[in-house]
């Protein structure tokens, strides 16, 4: 069994010279990175480390945008034998304050020892550290040139064993940054090598990706698994990304693409929002998968994606299907390569209410289901009920999984990491059906609203709206609603207020939606401020989500009637 | 009100934001006050270049271009032709 450093070092001994990654900047020529340079400037990371006294095995959270710094810090981390966890980057939208008091929280529970950083934002991250902390060293990004000479040997990540923790990986928001998944070398290589047989993936393979590296379709598919399989990367940042979509598929052209991830609502962003004077010429007959992942999989996405890029080269045996998380580092299904993912129409009335996936009666409402593909050769996935027990084939119920790439726990959260277990299986919180042993994703059992292919938790947002002045604490209820049109989910936030007046509840309104937006980064499509006794609430006061969610529609529906 | 104005502020209340009733002051900040995300913000490129027949490059799409509807009324004016 190998490790990082390890499959590093070898795959720089047989070619130092290949190219690891391109990197891309807007308005810049793109950056090369070899296995030379990647490995000279990880190192001189690792050396910052060591002078500062950063022990193996002590957490590094990294906190810079998308360059060759992020790629140097996290790599040179984990040379050191430390543990780099990546923060999301302050963005215009998100207010100072609210990103501090996300960094104390990912503070007081990571733990980490040094946080590296731009100058620019030295105080920044000075000023979320508290005394007594464990932060004993903030590193400035621009301080650290790269190393003229390696010596790989010297460096303390030699000395890691395969069951040593490499990474940490966090969902974003106040909730997730307390929820670190933390995957061993073993887990990972086991992730990889899985994965990749499922790919077939090859070194003439070339993976582009705009993904956050943040996110673990981005950490692990746009990026771990190319560098540690010698297989190119194309990086561009997500921020240039969603400004000029078009620039992901000059990059499939002109470097001959032939992988990448995507979350589902890019296959609709994508068909909508590029305009033919972009891709001139493009060609994308080199694509050979397109993997729709870390959303709900719809296989309207996909059609709209082929519809606007056939005549681009892009086949429809191109866009594939997976389904994965943190938690199994990445990939616990992948759908056929070189095949159509299966596609199963089911009655809409068994599917809500009895929770079978049972074939269409006549003339009744159906839905489309997309297979999100079999389970990966080392991962084990079961549908079970409320008991724990195994249901049949095409009865919906909780996906559990069992694998030898899981997570080693959420770091420094035993008793996160126990309730996440039951009987060695670990419970996904997402539900769903198997048939002919392919695995059919419908939903999930926890609240959490998938926004873009970010996972955001609803009580996060509802505890922003009570900051609002007008607003109580506990009358606020934030759920998703899927948007056809978009291919994911929207926020929708309703509050509930004293007054009845029509303009009052205009007011709190917009104060909530330019609230809850500064300090979450989301932005909200639906706000609405109801009277008193709108909301309603479980018999022990709580509110339900999902009740509150059929009520809304229902008046909307009215609404339209009328 | 401009006319220019009008029809960018029907836009973006009915569109970006889905509330058709809102009033939205030609002075307000729509970006850095989190208003308009950054997916939405490539849907009012996409508006102002059909609309208009005014291109805003990718490279522009942030609160230093525009951040109101007095600015981004002033930079479609700026490049009709």
């Amino acid at each position: 069994m190998t490790t990082f450093p390890e499959r590093l070092k070898a795959l720089h001994s047989r070619s130092p010279e290949r190219v690891a990654i391109y990197l891309k900047f807007s308005g810049r020529d793109d950056l090369l990175i070899t296995y030379e340079q990647l490995l000279r400037g990880a190192s001189a990371y690792a050396r910052v480390l060591a002078r500062e006294g950063i022990q193996p095995g002590e957490v590094v959270v990294l906190i810079l945008q998308h360059d060759e710094d992020l790629i140097f810090s996290f790599v040179g981390a984990v040379l050191h034998g430390a543990i780099p966890s990546i923060m999301p980057f302050l963005t215009e939208k998100l207010s100072p304050e609210r990103y501090r008091a996300d960094l104390s929280a990912l503070i007081s529970v990571t733990k980490p020892a040094a946080i590296v950083t731009y100058p620019q934002f030295e105080t920044e991250v000075r000023a979320a550290i508290k005394d007594g902390d464990s932060v004993r060293s903030v590193i400035v990004a621009d301080r650290v040139e790269p190393q003229a000479r390696i010596n790989v040997d010297e460096l303390a990540g030699f000395t890691r064993r395969p069951e040593d923790i490499i990474l940490l990986q966090h969902s974003s928001g106040t909730t997730g940054l307390q929820k670190g998944v933390a995957l061993s070398h073993r887990s990972v290589f086991n992730q990889l090598d899985a994965y990749g047989t499922s790919l077939s993936l090859s070194e003439d393979d070339v993976i582009v990706s705009w993904l956050p590296l943040y996110h673990d379709m981005g950490l692990i598919a746009g990026f771990l698994m190319p560098i540690l399989s010698g297989v190119p990367l194309v990086l561009m940042s997500p921020f240039d990304w969603v400004r000029a979509p078009y620039k992901l598929l000059q990059a499939v052209s002109k470097y001959h693409g032939t992988l990448t991830w995507l979350p589902n609502f890019a296959y609709n962003f994508c068909a909508q929002k590029i305009r033919d004077r972009h891709i001139e010429g493009v060609d994308l007959s080199s694509w050979r998968s397109v993997i729709n992942c870390s959303e709900p999989v719809r296989w309207e996405s996909h059609q709209a994606f082929y519809e606007r890029f056939k005549n681009h080269g892009l086949r429809l045996e191109a866009l594939q299907t997976s389904y994965a998380m943190a938690e199994n580092v990445f990939g616990v299904t992948q759908s056929q390569l070189g095949s159509i993912p299966a596609v199963e129409e089911i009655d809409r009335e068994a599917f809500m209410s009895e929770r079978l996936a049972k074939d269409p009666f006549d003339g009744r409402p159906s839905m489309k289901m997309m297979s999100s593909g079999r389970p990966l050769e080392n991962v084990k996935v079961k549908i079970i009920d409320e008991d724990g027990s195994d249901v049949s084939e095409r009865v919906i119920g909780e996906i559990a999984i069992q694998s030898d790439c899981m997570l080693t726990g959420y770091y420094n959260r035993p008793d996160l990491t126990e309730k996440a277990f039951r009987n060695g299986w670990h419970l996904t919180g997402d539900y769903g059906y198997m048939n002919n042993g392919e695995v059919f994703v419908s939903g999930r059992k926890k609240d959490m609203i998938i926004v873009g292919g970010k996972n955001v938790y609803p009580q996060d947002l509802e505890a922003l709206t009570y900051e609002v002045a007008g607003v109580h604490s506990g009358r606020s209820v934030a759920f998703g609603l899927f948007d056809e049109a978009q291919g994911t989910e929207e926020v929708v936030i309703i509050s509930e207020v004293d007054s009845e007046n029509p303009n009052e509840h205009q007011r709190i309104a917009d104060a909530i939606r330019q609230h809850v937006t500064k300090n979450s980064a989301i932005a909200l499509r639906y706000v609405k401020v109801v009277g008193p006794k709108w909301i309603l609430k479980t018999s022990s006061g709580k509110t339900a989500r999902s009740a509150n969610k059929e009520k809304l529609l229902r008046e909307i529906m009215e609404d339209q009637r009328t | 009100m401009s006319d220019v104005i009008t029809q960018l502020a029907a836009f973006v209340k009915t569109t970006i934001l889905k509330q058709p009733n809102r009033a939205i002051e030609p002075g307000e900040p729509l970006i850095s006050s989190g208003l308009i995300d950054s997916f939405s913000l490539m849907d009012l490129a996409l508006f102002v270049e059909d609309t208009f027949g005014v291109r805003i490059e990718d490279t522009e799409l942030n609160a230093g271009t525009f951040d109101n509807l007095n600015q981004l009324a002033s930079l479609i004016e700026a490049r009709k032709v």
